[in-house]
């Protein structure tokens, strides 16, 4: 059985400017959960608060009922794995010292065989097997974002949240890495959790879809009931005809619309990156 | 060297690696590609090791080269047989204090051997004190900067150029020279340096925590720190003693002279002290290597891990500041010799670093007694050596780190 996720009234503001308030969700099904939304909605603010990165301005986030701020951070590492959005090295070492990073929360001082096992695993299903002994920082993007799933994956989590993890890749790879990650949710009976920009993609693998707009979420549930016209329009300012494909709602983007003339405090232009948090360098 | 060609030369490099430790497993014939993968990390770790063996003799053999030459000069041979027969000579000493247990202390090699009686005095007593402060500060330094370097992701820091080196001698000096302790007593110098020597690691640590500093701006906070400290050390030395100029040059550059045997045992303690924590952190400090974020999000208490890791650099820095005066650049160049050689896997990293810090010093030290016939302060040496190297790694920093 998987790990319960609940927000309860969460609010988060950075400074005078506020993401979200007011958020009460469950995540308590196993499988892959996309998280959806316009740049700047806080979708990674939501990834922060379950894994205490970032302290919540009001409400709580629980895991199996126990609020993640009174847990310490080993505690919230063997049940929670991230995967950040860029690559953050200063010194790089090799891509399988890379991986066996993930092991940290659950093995001592040294690395056991166990660890080089579960890491080599794990680089197997995303296929970069053959990098493993290639230093990090001669790999190009995509490849640096296969190794950080890899990571993530190795950390052997009920929870795996990965922040737009298909952004660097190829179609082939963006498809692959969906379908694997929907794959790993259903065979280990965990919660993945993605942000994710590919509304069809998202469609196409996740068991549910929560989509974020301006300061609360705007839909939540399966892709019928998320996917719709007016939806997309109303978040993402965008016309769209919703088709079926392979029996899963399919979106056909129109041009873009001419802005309505509320536009200007309808979409932040920018992620807020103040706060105690780590912003992408 | 571009980006491109470094990558080359890695890859180089790593390979020979994977075929150093290939021979050590044989066939992989019929394994799988997981199995395949183990091996050959399995290999690359062995190759590591053999490398840190590598250094270890290159110490060795440089330990006698420093205690061989000079006005006196001595054979390599020689040299060892004192150092074998004075070590045996230690050990057998601590046996016999066992009830029952006697044991002779004297191999009779050094009576054997030519103008023996003058030699044994010559390394043991003149030229042993120096040596083994050259090995401390090399390896404390050392180890001290590839700490530094990975926890703050950091390529120019040490306890020079953040200026912690600095502080802990201005802490030391007003000790010395105007009496001003914070606890009494002998241990009132190394305490006065560490407290002082903390005042820039605070700098640093509310820095990292609320400015997200680039790497140039810290170590610019880092020079001023020591620009401040070490004017307020000279301006107090000669406030005292206006003929102390001497003295005050010698502080300021470094010096390892003037240490005598009764200063090794303390800058010992503190220094291994210092050093098996940090190899216990080394695995923190890889995970630190990959920002703050994603460090908390693998069970690391970001903030307190830090305090830790610069409590034990200004305790390091402390121990060593006290009896040399300020070392520059040994901290900052070690590391990044040794993650040519065996990767930024701290927990290889900081035996090597510490390895090639005393190689580096001793090496320092030979060249301080060669160029000129009086004793030429070593970190004079350590920053002709040393600074080029830092302006080659300002230069080499990646547009994106600014």
């Amino acid at each position: 059985m998987s790990v319960e996720i609940r927000a309860e009234g969460l609010g988060v503001r950075y400074g005078d400017v506020r993401v979200w308030e007011g958020i009460d969700l469950v995540i308590d099904e196993p499988g892959l959960v996309a998280i959806l939304g316009p740049n700047g909605v806080g979708k990674s603010t939501f990834m922060y608060t379950i894994n205490k990165l970032l302290v919540p301005t009001e409400g709580r986030v629980t895991l199996d009922g126990r609020d993640v701020q009174e847990m310490d951070y080993r505690e919230i590492a063997r049940l929670v794995a991230y995967v950040p959005q860029a690559s953050n090295e200063a010194f790089s070492m090799t891509v399988m010292d890379t991986v066996l990073m993930g092991r940290y929360p659950h093995s001592g001082y040294s690395t056991t065989d166990e660890d080089l096992r579960i890491a080599a695993d794990c680089m197997r299903m995303i296929g970069i097997t053959d990098l493993a002994m290639r230093d990090f920082d001669e790999l190009s993007a995509g490849q640096h974002q296969r190794v950080m799933i890899a990571r993530g994956m190795a950390q052997e989590p009920q929870v795996l949240m990965l922040d737009e993890p298909t952004s660097n890749l190829d179609i082939y790879h963006q498809l692959h890495v969906m379908k694997m990650l929907r794959d790993i949710a259903r065979e280990r009976g965990i919660v993945i959790l993605v942000i994710c920009h590919d509304l069809n993609a998202a469609s196409r693998y996740a068991d549910r879809l929560i989509l974020f707009s301006d300061g609360a979420i705007r839909a939540d549930g399966a892709a019928e009931e998320v996917m719709t016209s007016e939806n997309i329009l109303d978040v993402y300012r965008v016309r769209a005809d919703i088709v079926a494909v392979d029996g899963r709602p399919y979106a056909i983007f129109h041009g873009k619309e001419d802005p309505p003339a509320d536009a200007s405090d309808g979409v932040k232009a920018e992620e807020p990156v103040a706060g105690p948090m780590e912003g992408p360098r | 060297m571009s980006r491109i060609d470094r990558g080359n030369a890695i890859r180089t490099l790593k390979g020979r690696l994977r075929l150093t430790g290939r021979h050590l497993h044989g066939s992989r014939e019929g394994m799988t590609a997981t199995d395949a993968v183990v091996a050959d990390y399995k290999s690359y770790r062995h190759a590591k090791s053999l490398f840190l063996l590598g250094f270890l003799v290159l110490f060795v053999v440089m330990v006698a080269v420093d205690l061989g030459v000079g006005n006196y000069s001595i054979s390599f041979l020689d040299v060892y047989t004192i150092l074998i027969e004075k070590i045996y000579g230690w050990f057998a000493g601590v046996l016999n204090l066992i009830p029952g247990v006697s044991i002779a202390t004297d191999l009779g090699w050094i009576a054997g051997m030519p103008n023996g009686q003058i030699s044994e005095s010559v390394v043991w007593d003149q030229r042993m004190p120096r040596i083994l402060a050259a090995i401390i500060v090399g390896v404390g330094l050392a180890v001290a900067g590839a700490a530094m370097q990975s926890m703050l992701k950091n390529p120019l820091a040490d306890p020079y150029t953040t200026g912690i080196s600095s502080g802990a001698a201005f802490g030391a000096t007003i000790a010395i020279t105007l009496g001003i302790y914070i606890i009494p007593g002998d241990a009132g110098i190394i305490v006065n340096a560490f407290v002082f020597g903390m005042i820039p690691a605070l700098v640093i640590l509310a820095l990292s925590r609320f400015r997200r500093p680039s790497p140039a701006m810290m170590i610019l906070a880092g020079t001023s720190l020591m620009y401040i400290f070490n004017a307020l050390q000279q301006f107090f030395m000669l406030v005292t003693d206006p003929n102390s100029s001497q003295q005050v040059l010698a502080w300021t550059t470094g010096s390892i002279t003037s240490v005598v045997w009764s200063d090794i045992p303390l800058m010992l303690v503190l220094v291994a002290l210092g050093m098996v924590a940090i190899q216990f952190l080394s695995r923190t400090l890889n995970a630190m290597n990959s920002g703050d974020a994603y460090a908390k999000s693998l069970g690391i208490d970001v903030d307190r891990f830090r305090i830790i890791v610069l409590l034990l650099v200004s305790l390091i820095a402390a121990g060593i500041v006290s009896f040399t005066g300020i070392i520059g650049f040994v901290g900052l160049v070690a590391p990044h010799i040794a993650r040519i050689f065996i990767g930024s896997d701290n927990r290889y990293l900081v035996p090597a670093s510490a390895l090639l810090g005393a190689v580096l010093m001793l090496f320092a030290d030979v060249v301080a007694h060669q160029i000129v016939s009086f004793d030429l302060p070593i970190g004079i040496v350590t920053s002709v050596i040393g600074g080029p190297v830092f302006l080659f790694l300002i230069l080499r920093q990646k547009k994106e780190v600014w």
